[in-house]
């Protein structure tokens, strides 16, 4: 399975690396797509996950903290009722999110087709991988330092705030990064709340809409007018993609290895 | 005034022990929204389509002159899809899992664990490339199907892709099979293979219940990838190797083109709305199974 993993990789890597060069990262795309860059598409993309950090890392940590330090070992119908309500979120498919930011964002609040009502969509899906995660990691920070802050006459805040945040902020880190590629990748939910098939020029403000890179390989492959000509493109954002992706997930491997080995010496 | 000082830091701490719990909330407010918002754009549907129509209806056609919504086709699609894909996934991630857990050298398992997580993590959308521009020729040159793209291709493509939330979780029930087992069972003289098929398996069997209703959740909600791969046309079959088009793939497709507020719009959502209940059937009865087996356990 591993090994088919890996031959799959060296495939794309072998595929995509013919096309890609200088031009191709940092040029539109021309003549009906079939030749020029994807530089839109990575700008779209970047821009979504820095709009979805921003919605989603405060309200989740701060969702982390609650399940972590607040909440405890408490088991009122509320913190059943949150805990259940988290893990059915992580269940729910990228459809249904797509589905409710169409509805939610894109009509009800008059958002339009935007990277405003993308990125929205986008928080709200990688909220559960966030929490899930950050909550893990505030776990892990020994019960020792909570004692010792509150010995010192810490107020519970000031516990959390001093004593338990700062050891958790690897983990936090890794559990963004995770959410983040996961956002990175995602093409159902944007394309029901603002990917453009083609948008020549760059989204200068959250209301427009955008090219992103996994809608772009999508529109490319299946819909595009010649999609055999432009094979080749396809290859090369796959890959480019693939390389943000995984770059990503491989330094939150890394933090957390480094970490563990921390914790254990 | 230090009495002051004391009062304004109460307040500060419950100001913000009120934030935190605010933004725990939003998780429920987040569920709630959602059947609220596919509830409220899913059942108008049912004003124009009969109920009946819509359940046991065989034809799924929006652009004749007659409309027909039946959901049947969708819904075959996505089990005859789904069911492929846990047929081949299921035996091989559990041999997987068990070898990773019982087998594998701890060197060896530090370089595949990061592995799987790493194939988990390639996005849905380059699985469907791979399905739509490699696979379907494999696919169609071994079995010799007239679709170029079917639901054996979309299954064979969602078997890779479910593989590693199946192999990470029945991993850990395995894990968690205490080793006094293990001890007891090669005290009597079971060997390696005994061992684990007629000791450590069995005891691991609800938790690899879960990792299997999990995956088969996760096969039923994926969309982008059995969108590219399954060639996207809604019969009413359940021949593996026809095309089919399954509930997302409809919904990704088909809410492209549709007037906001029509009969069609209305539809894609009650389709939506039955995925959504199907998935959360699933994972809720996973949940409970989980805390009933953590609970026992300890």
């Amino acid at each position: 399975m591993v090994g088919a993993g890996v031959l799959i990789f060296i495939y794309l890597i072998v595929k995509g690396s013919v096309v890609i060069n200088w031009t191709f990262l940092t040029d539109p795309p021309r003549q009906g797509m079939t030749s020029g860059g994807i530089f839109p598409a990575i700008f779209g993309t970047l821009c979504l996950m820095l709009l979805t950090l921003t919605f989603a890392l405060p309200v989740g940590v701060a969702s982390a903290i609650y399940f972590a330090e607040y909440a405890g070992r408490g088991s009122s119908h509320l913190n059943i009722l949150m805990r259940l309500a988290t893990s059915i979120l992580a269940g729910v498919p990228s459809i249904v999110y797509g589905l409710l930011g169409l509805s939610l964002f894109v009509l009800y609040m008059r958002f339009g087709f935007s990277l405003l009502s993308a990125s929205l969509t986008l928080s709200i899906l990688s909220l559960p991988v966030i929490i899930a995660a950050s909550e893990e990691s505030l776990r892990s920070v020994p019960d020792s330092y909570r004692e010792a802050a509150v010995a010192l006459g810490a107020t519970k805040w000031q516990v959390v705030r001093h004593a338990v945040l700062p050891y958790a902020v690897p983990g936090i880190i890794t559990s963004c990064i995770l959410a983040l590629s996961r956002a990175a990748g995602e093409t159902a939910p944007i394309l029901l709340t603002g990917a453009a098939y083609y948008h020549p020029r760059l989204p200068t403000s959250i209301l427009d809409q955008f090219m992103a890179l996994p809608f772009h390989i999508f529109a490319l492959a299946t819909q595009s007018v010649d999609p055999v000509k432009t094979r080749p493109i396809q290859f090369g954002a796959v890959l480019i993609l693939i390389m943000l992706v995984l770059g990503m997930n491989m330094a939150a491997i890394l933090i957390r290895i480094r970490q563990r080995r921390m914790a254990q010496a | 005034m230090r009495a002051i000082r004391r009062r304004s830091s109460r307040t500060v701490e419950s100001v913000i022990e009120y934030l935190i719990l605010g933004c725990a909330c939003i998780s429920i407010m987040i569920l709630l929204l959602i059947f609220i918002f596919l509830f409220k754009e899913g059942l108008p549907a049912f004003a124009h389509i009969p109920l009946s129509e819509f359940i046991f209806g065989t034809v799924w056609q929006v652009q004749a002159v007659e409309p027909r919504y039946g959901i049947l086709p969708l819904l075959c699609g996505s089990i005859l899809v789904t069911g492929g894909a846990i047929t081949v996934s299921v035996p091989l991630s559990l041999m997987c899992a068990l070898y990773i857990s019982e087998v594998a050298h701890p060197l060896v398992r530090e370089v595949i664990k990061p592995l799987i997580e790493l194939l988990a993590g390639i996005p849905s959308v380059v699985y469907g490339f791979l399905a739509l521009t490699v696979l379907a020729d494999l696919t169609q040159r071994f079995t010799g199907s007239i679709h170029r793209l079917n639901a054996l291709n979309g299954a064979l493509i969602l078997a890779v892709m479910i593989a590693p939330t199946v192999i990470s979780i029945s991993e850990d029930a395995i894990k968690s099979v205490p080793k006094e087992y293990r001890e007891a069972a090669y005290a009597i003289g079971a060997d390696k293979w005994e061992t684990m098929s007629k000791i450590v398996f069995p005891a691991a069997l609800p938790g690899v219940l879960v990792a299997v209703m999990l995956g088969i959740s996760r096969a039923i909600g994926e969309t982008m990838a059995v969108l590219m791969a399954t060639g996207n046309a809604p019969l009413f079959t359940f021949d593996i190797l026809s095309s089919v088009q399954t509930m997302t793939a409809v919904i990704a497709i088909e809410m492209g083109e549709v007037t906001f507020g029509s009969i069609h719009y209305h539809a894609l959502f009650a389709v939506g709305l039955v995925l959504l209940g199907i998935t959360f059937i699933i994972n809720f009865l996973a949940e409970v199974l989980l805390r009933r087996f953590r609970s026992v356990r300890f």
